[in-house]
């Protein structure tokens, strides 16, 4: 038996902010990358034990895992417990296209009062909590990267993007994060 | 020193001071005074040189329209700006300020010798003069002109302050905070809007602040607006941005803007940056961005002492200032006698409003007689004298030859008021010439946005007012007072601007541009207004033409007899006021310019002492230079040690795309030229990619990992696009197809180990595979366990040895890679970077994708046919293939190159010729593509595109290089291990 | 920067999330290994390279991913509609009444 590997987190030793904004690499989390026509929703929906989202810029919970709208055929499942999340959508029976993404993606946790205002030097969404309410996410831009971006809270959102690419989020956040006002 | 401050006047505190030097010399400001108004306070109003004639020239504006006093800002070595205005810079304490565009001193310039010149640099000088001999130009004109021309010097450091972008969106974005614009932010604003509020000074209020005889809703205009603000500041859905200039309107609402955060700070927090981008897309915009004074043309108009009227008022209602003792007025319209008016009961001696119309508004002239001042109507300034500032004024009655000279030490002129159209003009806005007050103004508005006040040509309060509510769509109704309606304003030279004289008339300040200039470009062909401003250069300095677009235009028409609708208006381009480049880059600095894409390994990699290259945006390990060893070096042992050990490499960049569903391979066969139907789970296979006109796009191996998932890899730089392909034709073409497409690039840590020990490496951090060339072949792909965590191991090799790429999640890549480099080091093998990877794969004669090839190379024509399954009735690519310029004779193919010399190695890209000695332009067979020094056959290989090169097998081709002809010998493509033993370990 | 309607994600956003993908309605042939070379050039090679009314691909690469089509006026910018990959040629709006069904989406 060879010795375990451990793992080494993206961003291990991050650390950026201010006063109006918290920056904080995620935990590590479970991912699928979720394909299905409509047909196949009712039954993969079950089998993950929460409601796929169908209205765009929507995400929907439940089990501790969240599962985000990316695109009409496309969702984005985040479990930050024990995962399962290939077996639960291999036995939904549906049609589908289930891809581990666990360690593709990587996120971080931009809280505060300063939040959308940091997130808005680099993404071109409308962030207030009108036209991106709490629940809503979507791919988006971050400067020059792409992300998804969830909101968690009226002040917290949870911005995933792929490991190559999270040392440029983290870092525009945290000097974004000095021009946001509380 | 005398100060021009006037006891009482202005809204400045006398307590709060600010010390500035200007050229060397200290001064004392008031906290919130411009660099204007601060020196004028101090008497000074030299501020600068021309651009062309280095002449004097002083402040001549009191805002962002000013073409002269243009000055070099420093807090620093580092933090310097040149061509700063100094009617827009505050005063911060401390502020190092300096005159440009003269030498040795301000007041003594030995540019001021072309002034003497000037008749011989009319417009169009330049080019006519330094046409011939051609080669002259680069070497002696242009170097001569540059040192010349120009107006600041660049700083040299790099600039050490950081900026900002902020994307926003609002309901109402209001551009100016005059009194329209207020009005209609507060309107909007309470109808709950989300509003944004700009505007360019420190203050709001426009043309309130100099305009102090107006009142609003009861109150002074100036305070009024004071009050309006606190009122918006104190809603949430109003944000307020003062020194903030909305520099572009673009498409869709898009708009620019640059908020001065930090230049009017004497010690600015670190933390801020120094500017902010706003990018705001606003449902509805209302330009309220007022108008702007237009100057008088007559001769020498641009003496120190000489400025706009209005520019007069704001620095004595304002900043307290008195521009002058002994005042002149030289006006066309009525405000500039509000401005005598205010001068005079500030106590100022003001001797003469010098009026060219023969009636003026009775009202106006009335107010001034009482006071005492003497008007002159119908009378003009025919000329001035005073060499660092004005002493008199000629003036004559219009027709008449008989003059007078009055003195004066300042000149106040009003050609009227030209409304700011820039904003409505580059959204795409329509104007129209409204020839009865001789102004374009807004007509046909293209996007959601609405033009209020005087940018819209409204001169009365009462209509601005209502008009700026109802903009902002809210129920506010507000009523104002004037004392005086304005009427008046003229365009074009004036008279004493020497219709038939040699005077110099000055239209444009900053760029030197006469009414003769004008007048000249005329006569000398140029009828359309766009060739008389590139030939004069009139309206191309960095004010873009705000004081000079007008009378220029006016006297083009004059001269060509029409009106000036059939002259033309140039275009408003943004930014309407210089922006820097700090701005428009913002975070995109350092280490933010561009994302640097690091593989799990990055840090094992530095460890391990890796050079870097970078490959798109990934940073590649290079080669991993031992102690003493360069490049070459390093590259050779690495070469040497995988074949004859083994060596380990990062693969983890290479693009990986998982397709999965049941029609998976029923989409690959579209994709690429192979067949997938006879893949076995459990095996790869290499696959090419054309595009729809069969050229050769990707290559990379296919592994099926089960009926309905394969696991296909592409090309380092090829990853983003060959997913957005597939997609494309998944998407638009082969809809029905159930199967989808996930990157996963970034999903696996890959490790090649490559070499004879490869397997001997592996084998213990292996569980549940049996890695025998019997049950996984070369070609074979496997799920397992390496290290106890899932895995997905490939029998694989870019190397033509025994090889496998190991696939852990990339969190664990780290650990795994320790653990192998570990076992691998232990046997004497080596790490290897790109460049090994390289060497290794051509001595193989395998081809890489946008290096060997190049969009022209068909998969033939590379040495691949045999990918292009013959019996599959579709693939994307295949009736491109059988074009028949892509099924001729003699195209060129790749082969193999080995130079007569075995030590020399070919440059890539050089040209391949069958007869050197033919005469120039040779016949060209193609030309290297790839060429290494292989440390493992001893000699150089090459690999070319050669026309018709798989029949030429054997024949000596050329090589032509600019000191030397290297022959060299056609070979095939596989240079180590012909037959290919190695590869099945 | 153009504000572009998705009709996936049923809003307007910015251009950046999008990109350009040339001129819309060229179906690839279903028999297209039996075409002559000069269709294949009509298909593969030739575009209209539209002043004005213009029908094209757009890719709401970084947002929902979707392919579409939209009608835009190339010389004013304005986007006149956009609506679902599959769907016909659509008619400008306001020109003539809709041959097809209702379309989701708008004019941005």
């Amino acid at each position: 038996m060879a010795e375990l590997a451990t793992r080494t987190l993206p961003l291990a030793g991050a650390y950026g902010g201010s006063p109006a904004v918290q920056l904080q690499p995620a935990r590590p989390a479970a991912r699928i990358s979720l394909r299905a026509r409509p047909d196949a929703v009712e039954a993969l929906s079950a089998a993950l034990g929460l409601s796929l989202p169908t209205a765009p810029k929507t995400s929907a919970t439940g089990g501790g895992r969240t599962a985000l709208w990316l695109g009409p055929d496309e969702w984005l499942v985040i479990d930050e417990g024990d995962s399962g999340l290939m077996q639960a959508t291999a036995a939904s029976g549906a049609v589908h296209s289930a891809t581990d993404v666990s360690h593709r993606n990587t996120a971080i946790l931009v809280s505060g009062p300063g939040a959308s205002q940091a997130l808005n030097a680099g993404c071109p969404l409308d962030l207030s909590l009108k036209a991106f309410p709490v629940g809503a996410c979507a791919r988006t831009l971050f400067g020059k990267i792409e992300v998804v971006l969830l909101r968690t809270g009226p002040d917290a959102f949870r911005l995933e993007c792929w490991r190559s690419f999270s040392d440029y989020a983290f870092g525009l956040l945290a000097e974004a994060a000095t021009d946001a006002e509380i | 020193m005398t100060t021009h401050r006037i006891k009482g006047a202005g809204r400045l505190t006398p307590a709060r001071t600010a010390r500035f030097t200007f050229d060397g010399k200290i001064y004392t400001a008031l906290e919130g005074d411009t660099v204007a108004s601060a020196l004028l306070a101090n008497g000074v109003h030299l501020m600068g040189r021309s651009f062309k004639y280095h002449r004097p020239r002083g402040i001549l504006t009191a805002g962002p329209e000013e073409p002269n006093a243009l000055l070099d800002v420093s807090r620093d070595a580092a933090r310097r700006q040149p061509n700063v205005r100094a009617s827009v810079q505050e005063v911060f304490d401390g502020a190092i300020i300096r005159s440009q565009n003269r030498w040795p001193f301000l007041s003594f310039d030995i540019g001021g010798f072309n002034n003497l010149l000037s008749a011989f640099f009319p417009a169009g000088f330049y080019y006519k003069t330094f046409m011939w001999p051609r080669e002259a130009w680069a070497k002696l004109y242009e170097p001569i002109i540059r040192r010349a021309a120009g107006l600041g010097v660049a700083p040299k450091e790099a600039d050490p302050d950081h900026y900002a972008n902020r994307f926003a969106h609002c309901d109402v974005l209001v551009a100016g905070g005059g009194a329209a614009g207020l009005t209609a932010a507060l309107s909007a604003a309470q109808t709950g809007a989300d509003v944004i509020l700009v505007d360019e000074r420190a203050e709001v209020g426009g043309a309130l602040l100099f305009d102090t005889a107006v009142t609003i809703d009861g109150k002074p205009g100036y305070d009024w607006a004071q009050d309006v603000l606190r009122q918006l500041k104190a809603m949430p859905n109003v944000r307020v941005l003062t020194r903030t200039t909305v520099f572009g309107y673009y498409n869709h609402n898009f708009l620019g803007l640059v908020e001065r955060v930090t230049d009017h700070l004497a010690s600015p927090d670190a933390a801020l940056p120094r500017e902010r981008l706003w990018q705001v897309r606003a449902r509805k915009v209302v330009l309220a961005t007022g108008a702007i004074e237009r100057h008088m043309v007559f001769a020498n108009n641009d003496r120190p002492g000489i400025l706009l009227a209005s520019a007069a008022r704001l620095y004595l209602n304002h900043y307290g200032v008195a521009v002058g003792s002994k005042v002149g007025v030289y006006t066309a319209h009525d405000s500039a006698y509000e401005a005598a008016i205010d001068l005079k009961r500030a106590g100022v001696d003001v001797v003469a409003i010098v009026d060219c119309r023969a009636k003026p508004g009775e009202a106006v002239v009335s107010a001034a007689r009482g006071l005492g001042i003497e008007v002159l109507t119908g009378y003009s300034v025919i000329d001035t004298a005073g060499h660092l500032r004005i002493s008199s004024i000629t003036v004559a009655r219009n027709g008449s030859s008989n003059n007078r000279k009055i003195p004066v030490d300042a000149l106040l002129m009003s050609g009227g008021w030209t409304p700011s159209v820039h904003l409505f003009s580059q959204s795409r806005g329509k104007l129209k010439f409204d020839a009865a007050t001789e102004r374009f103004l807004p007509d046909v508005h293209v996007q959601d946005c609405v033009s209020v006040g005087a940018c819209n040509g409204t001169d009365d309060l009462n209509t601005l007012l209502s008009d700026a509510a109802a903009a902002g769509g809210g129920a506010l109704r507000l009523s104002g007072e004037v004392p005086f309606a304005w009427t008046g304003g003229m365009i074009g030279a004036a008279e004493g601007a020497g219709k038939d004289k040699v005077v110099k008339a000055f239209v444009d300040f900053q760029h030197d541009v006469t009414a003769k200039d004008i007048r000249l470009a005329v006569r000398e062909g140029m009828h359309s207004i766009e060739h008389i401003k590139r030939f004069t250069t009139n309206g191309m300095a960095s004010d873009q033409g705000k004081l000079s677009n007008m009378h220029g235009l006016a006297i083009a028409a004059e001269m060509l007899g029409k009106e000036i609708p059939k002259v033309g208006l140039t275009t408003f381009r943004a930014p309407y006021t210089p922006v820097t480049y700090g701005t428009l880059i913002a975070h995109s600095r350092g280490s933010l310019f561009d994302p640097a894409r690091k593989t799990p390994l990055h840090a094992e990699l530095v460890k391990a002492g890796a050079e870097f290259e970078d490959v798109g945006n990934w940073k590649r390990a290079w080669y991993f230079p031992k102690r003493g060893e360069d490049m070459h070096q390093a590259v050779n042992r690495e070469c040497r040690t995988a074949r004859t050990v083994a060596g380990v490499f990062d693969a983890s960049t290479l693009g990986k795309i998982e397709v999965v569903g049941p029609d998976a391979a029923k989409f690959l066969n579209l994709m690429y030229t192979n067949a997938w139907d006879n893949l076995k789970p459990g095996k790869c296979r290499y696959g090419i990619m054309t595009r729809e006109d069969g050229f050769v796009y990707d290559d990379g191996v296919v592994g099926r990992l089960s009926e309905d998932r394969f696991h296909v890899t592409t090309t380092t730089g090829g990853a983003p696009r060959v997913l957005h392909h597939m997609e494309d034709y998944l998407q638009t073409e082969f809809p029905d197809l159930k199967v989808w497409l996930t990157s996963t690039t970034e999903q696996w840590s890959v490790i090649a180990v490559q070499g004879p020990k490869a397997r001997e490496i592996i084998a213990p951090l292996v569980e549940g595979l049996d890695l025998s060339n019997e049950a996984f072949p070369h070609m074979s792909v496997a799920e397992c366990t390496v290290m106890g965590v899932p895995a997905r191991l490939f029998r694989v090799s870019f190397t033509g040895e025994l090889g496998f790429e190991v696939n852990v999640p990339a969190d664990y890549g780290a650990a795994v890679w320790k653990a192998i480099w570990s076992r691998t080091e232990a046997m004497g093998g080596c790490l290897y970077g790109t460049e090994t990877m390289h060497v290794l794969r051509a001595e193989k004669g395998y081809i890489i994708v946008g290096q060997d090839t190049d969009g022209t190379v068909t998969p033939d024509d590379a040495g691949y046919g045999w990918a292009v399954s013959k019996k599959k009735p579709d693939f994307v690519g295949i009736r491109g293939l059988k074009r028949p310029d892509l099924m001729r004779e003699g195209r060129k193919q790749l082969v193999g190159l080995l130079t007569r010399d075995p030590a020399e190695v070919l440059e890539e890209g050089g040209q391949i010729v069958e007869n050197p000695n033919q005469v120039k332009p040779m016949t060209m067979l193609g030309h290297v593509t790839s060429a290494y020094w292989s440390e493992n056959l001893g000699r150089s290989i090459a690999i070319g595109l050669v026309a018709n090169g798989r029949a030429r097998m054997g024949e000596t081709l050329y090589v032509p290089m600019k000191d030397k002809t290297i022959a060299v010998e056609v070979t095939d493509m596989v240079f180590f291990d012909k037959e290919g033993g190695r590869i099945h370990g | 920067m153009l504000l572009i309607h998705c009709p996936y994600c049923g809003e307007d956003r910015s251009e950046l999330e999008f990109r350009w993908a040339g001129e819309a309605h060229i179906a690839r042939p279903d028999t297209i290994s039996a075409i002559s070379d000069d269709e294949f050039a009509e298909y593969f090679f030739m575009r209209d390279n539209t002043k004005g009314i213009a029908w094209e691909r757009w890719r709401h690469i970084h947002g929902c991913g979707r392919f579409f089509n939209a009608i835009r006026d190339t010389v004013s910018d304005k986007f006149l509609l956009s609506y679902k990959a599959g769907l016909p040629r659509q008619p400008v709006p306001g020109s003539e009444p809709a041959a097809a069904p209702a379309v989701e989406g708008g004019v941005a």
